[in-house]
């Protein structure tokens, strides 16, 4: 479920469904390539629909450097347990991982495409978040 | 490397100009259009594309304004390349339309 890292933005997918957040990384992979670290995660902690937390940290994780992580969610729950994942974070890493205003699916690999390019967190971001602007 | 359409509209500082056709099925969907921003991405010279010479011109490294345009097969993509690097950019990205960004 990752990749190695690589200087660039990490990008992790946070879905209710385990098959949405593997087939968004499949178009990411595809489409993008794989000059961008990349994680997943989907479904509650007995394998049904929903998302963990332990989950998402562990995803973050996955694809963490320096250069950040942007983190695209689907619905509510995804949103607030990401937001509790990035809380759980040791402090110095908690300002380099960002939950996007974006669809999980397009916004992924838009944020990828960015990402891929070397762009910055914060561009990485603005770029996912076009989708609603 | 310089194309036989390229022109330079400007002497000194002004932007280089040319036009493709895109040759692909899908036209630039959203395949295409990752690719088309990657590679605008790789130089540093500001790279705009639109569906006629005179604009309205669209930001080539945006994936998310480039798909916007939604240019269909056979539309002619201009681009409009301003920056240190812009004709190696130009060449860059016209090669990848005609190419058919790999795809056909």
């Amino acid at each position: 479920m990752n990749s190695p890292n690589s200087g660039n933005v990490g990008i992790v997918i946070v879905s209710h469904s385990l098959k949405i957040a593997e087939g968004a990384a499949d178009m990411v992979r595809q489409m993008v390539g794989n000059a961008v670290p990349l994680a997943w995660t989907g479904g509650d902690v007995d394998g049904g629909l929903g998302t963990n937390v332990a989950g998402i940290l562990a995803a973050i994780e996955t694809v963490w450097s320096p250069a950040g992580v942007a983190v695209l969610v689907d619905l509510g729950g995804a949103e607030t347990n990401s937001e509790m994942a990035v809380e759980m974070l040791p402090e110095d890493r908690r300002a380099r991982v960002v939950v996007c205003n974006a669809p999980v699916v397009e916004g992924a690999v838009i944020a990828a495409t960015e990402s891929s390019g070397g762009s910055s967190l914060a561009a990485v971001k603005r770029s996912a978040e076009e989708f609603y602007a | 490397m310089h194309d036989a359409h390229a022109s330079r509209t400007d002497e000194t500082s002004g932007p280089l100009t040319a036009s493709a056709v895109l040759v692909n099925k899908v036209g630039l969907h959203a395949r295409p259009s990752v690719k088309l921003t990657q590679c605008a991405k790789s130089f540093v010279a500001k790279i705009e594309l639109a569906l006629t010479g005179d604009g309205p011109w669209t930001d080539a490294k945006s994936p998310v304004k480039v798909m916007r345009v939604k240019a269909p097969q056979g539309a002619t993509l201009h681009f409009r390349v301003t920056g240190p690097d812009g004709e190696a950019a130009l060449a860059a990205v016209l090669a990848l339309v005609r190419d058919g960004f790999g795809e056909a």
